[in-house]
């Protein structure tokens, strides 16, 4: 898909921005909320929204997807974000397809990414994260064994999300351990783990009672075998595999936190248009508007940086910088139009039939996950201000 | 058969709307404008009919600025085949468009003309009407339901006493009403194969149509604010109030 100049795609994400709005009109708010209540995933969306396409954007059209840009998958997943949806319930099946387009050998695309988008395959799963080393990825413990056909995977994951509802997921384990490496980044492999087969026949999975509803897991290895074809990359290269995704997440990731600062602003400027208090609308006071000014100008000063770094990523400029400047921006947007949404709509606020607490809790999760803010403060300082290292 | 469906370009229906400083208008500076809803149940309409075999063809037509190209590709992204668009700034009346559509209608020689029984800006509800008149076509308006059985059209119509089941001869204008259908979004790879379809760009002077306007607007204003009501204890009291105080009974 050529997919032509920026007017051109201006114009197509407007015309995908309706569509989307469109689709998440049928899943109003009460049904995020209900969810939310009970833990429960939103089958019927995801389906709908794999169906439509819209989640398949970024599969090239080769393979079936609809080959377009982050540019465009951005204004997917922040409109979603906007209408009130919870995108990080589908947002991986969009993007963890990349490590098997980037990394994957043929046979391994075939025999995913078609499947994948044609809503046939669930690989909305990314297993990194481990309980004792956290953002020190490169020390993870998880190890994968060789042995004749198979590998032995032996460990633990937390946190690792929609596991339970995902078909495959990309494993990071080390095939050679840290001391017996030149570099801590070398020994790591990826793996595509196939979750119908890997449940109770070595992988235990034990859902996290979480803040947020995000489906996210401790998962157990015990002897996991994984067929050796199913490595991604090479071995001891798995973490370029996983690295070469991150920016792409992040940059996505920042686009829902955009979405969901528009979210509290259409909000809360609509609750303080309407509320009336000391005998006028409390938008009328200052103490009210000033906040959600503010808010809007640092939204908008963020949306520009996620743009920024999408239409490099598209042109394939290297974007580490810009990615991570983005999600970080757009993080602290959506928080803090969040807090001056939960403000504005005084005690109201609490109540979860005003959805915003929901909200507020969901879009938290950016400053931590996928990676948190002080990671990429660090990353800027090192790499781009050319600091000392400080780990 | 060719449906031909004319689509109108207006402020999205959840926009509030807000009247120009100078009064000259409604501001549409940054304003997000979207297919007017009725004609998006036309061609919903159109694109179903295409679907049960019955149209061969769905056109989508609007009359306007240049940006209402957008509005075109949203009607391709819901299936219809091709767009035409008729390229102007005037600002158009009903018979303008009416006039336009009659040319389109005469070249296209389509069996159906489906529209949305009225625009929500101007919420004029005559185009349908006028291009019946002009092409001498049969019509029928507030089309709930309709039915094509050969060269015949069977519609059920949104009257005020209810509902009511007329017959026509086609070629036919049809104006649809809210409870026709439930329009689809596009699907994304629906959005972009419609950057593909073909988009005929006209002007009013390609089809002969003199469009200038024979309505000056002298100013464009808010309706009044209205005033709070009151209570009434019983209906003796608002019988009396209407009577001596309202004097309107
Ligand atoms: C809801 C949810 C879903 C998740 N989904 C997934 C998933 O699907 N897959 C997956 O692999 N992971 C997932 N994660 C894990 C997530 O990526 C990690 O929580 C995150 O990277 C932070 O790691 P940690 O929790 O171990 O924190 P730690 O690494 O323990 O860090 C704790 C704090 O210390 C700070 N810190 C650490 N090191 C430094 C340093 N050198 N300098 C300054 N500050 C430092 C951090 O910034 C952080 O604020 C998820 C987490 C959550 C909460
Ligand atoms: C968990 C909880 C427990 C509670 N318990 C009790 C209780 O036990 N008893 C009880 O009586 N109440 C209780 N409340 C109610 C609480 O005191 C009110 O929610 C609070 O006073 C705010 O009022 P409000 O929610 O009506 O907000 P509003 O008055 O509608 O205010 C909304 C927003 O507008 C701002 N605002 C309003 N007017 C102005 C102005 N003129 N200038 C600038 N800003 C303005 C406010 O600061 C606020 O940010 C409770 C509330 C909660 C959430």
């Amino acid at each position: 898909m050529t997919l032509g100049n920026l007017d051109e795609r201006r114009e197509a994400i407007t015309e995908i921005r309706s569509a989307v709005a469109a689709l998440c009109a049928g899943y109003g708010e009460d049904y995020w909320r209900r969810l939310d209540a009970d833990k429960g995933y939103p089958t019927e969306f995801v389906t709908e929204m794999t169906e439509a396409g819209f989640l398949t954007a970024l599969i090239p059209e080769g393979y079936g997807g609809s080959g377009l840009g982050l540019f465009e998958a951005c204004a997917i997943l922040e409109e979603i974000s906007r209408r009130g949806a919870h995108a990080g319930a589908c947002h991986a099946q969009m993007y963890v397809m990349g490590s098997v387009l980037r990394h994957g050998s043929d046979e391994q695309k075939q025999a995913y990414l078609p499947k994948i988008a044609r809503g046939e395959l669930r690989l909305q799963s990314f297993g990194v994260t481990e309980p004792t080393t956290g953002t020190d990825t490169t020390s993870l413990k998880t190890m994968a064994r060789r042995d004749g056909d198979v590998y032995r995977i032996n460990g633990q994951k937390v946190w690792i999300s929609r596991v339970e509802h995902s078909d495959l997921m990309v494993l990071l384990a080390r095939t050679t351990p840290r001391e017996d490496c030149k570099k801590k980044t070398e020994g790591l492999s990826a793996f595509i783990v196939d979750l119908r087969h890997a449940k109770g026949n070595g992988l235990t999975i034990q859902p996290i009672d979480a803040m947020i509803n995000h489906h996210a897991c401790e998962l157990f290895f015990d002897d996991l075998q994984v067929p050796a074809e199913n490595l991604l990359g090479e071995e001891g290269k798995g973490f370029r595999v996983i690295l070469d995704g991150m920016n792409a997440e992040r940059i996505l990731i920042a686009s829902e936190c955009i979405g969901d600062a528009r979210y509290f602003l259409d909000k809360a400027t609509a609750y303080a248009r309407e509320r009336e208090v000391f005998g006028r609308p409390i938008g009328a006071n200052q103490g009210i508007q000033f906040p959600l000014a503010k808010c809007y100008a640092e939204m908008e000063a963020a949306a520009l940086m996620v743009e920024r770094a999408a239409l490099l990523f598209d042109a394939k400029v290297s974007c580490g910088a810009e990615a991570n400047m983005a999600k970080m921006l757009a993080a602290e947007a959506s928080w803090k139009a969040g807090d001056a949404a939960m403000q504005t709509h005084g005690g109201f606020a609490f109540s979860r039939e005003y959805n915003i607490e929901r909200k507020f809790r969901e879009t938290r999760l950016y400053q931590i996950a996928p990676i948190s803010t002080n990671l990429i403060l660090s990353y800027i300082a090192e790499h781009v201000l050319e600091l000392p290292r400080s780990f | 058969m060719k449906v031909l469906v004319p689509i109108k370009r207006v402020i999205d229906a959840n926009v509030k709307v807000r009247v120009k400083a100078d009064e000259s208008g409604v501001e549409l500076t940054n304003v997000k404008m979207a297919m007017n809803p009725f004609c998006e149940i036309a061609v919903e309409e159109a694109v179903r009919l295409k679907e049960a075999g019955t149209a061969s063809e769905v056109i989508v037509v609007s009359a306007g600025i240049a940006q209402s190209q957008e509005t075109l590709r949203t009607g391709l992204a819901m299936g219809a085949d091709r767009a035409i668009l008729i390229q102007t700034d005037v600002p158009l009346e009903p018979l303008a468009v009416a006039k336009l559509l009659k040319a389109v209608a005469d070249k296209e020689e389509p069996g159906l003309l489906l529209l949305g029984k009225q625009a929500i800006d101007g919420d004029n509800n005559q185009t349908a009407q006028m291009i019946s008149a002009l092409l001498g076509w049969s019509q029928a308006t507030f089309a709930s339901k309709v039915a094509i059985d050969g060269d015949k059209l069977n519609v059920t119509r949104e009257v005020d006493g209810g509902l009511e089941n007329i017959n026509l001869n086609m070629p036919a204008v049809v104006s649809v009403d809210l409870r026709l259908n439930e329009p689809r979004y596009a699907s994304l790879p629906n959005i972009m194969k419609a950057k593909k379809k073909p988009l005929e760009s006209l002007t009013p002077e390609d089809l002969g149509v003199d469009v200038t306007p024979r309505v000056e607007t002298v100013k464009v204003c808010e309706p009044p604010a209205r005033k709070a009501g009151v209570k009434v204890a019983s209906v003796a009291e608002l019988v009396d109030k209407l009577k001596n105080e309202a004097k309107v009974i």
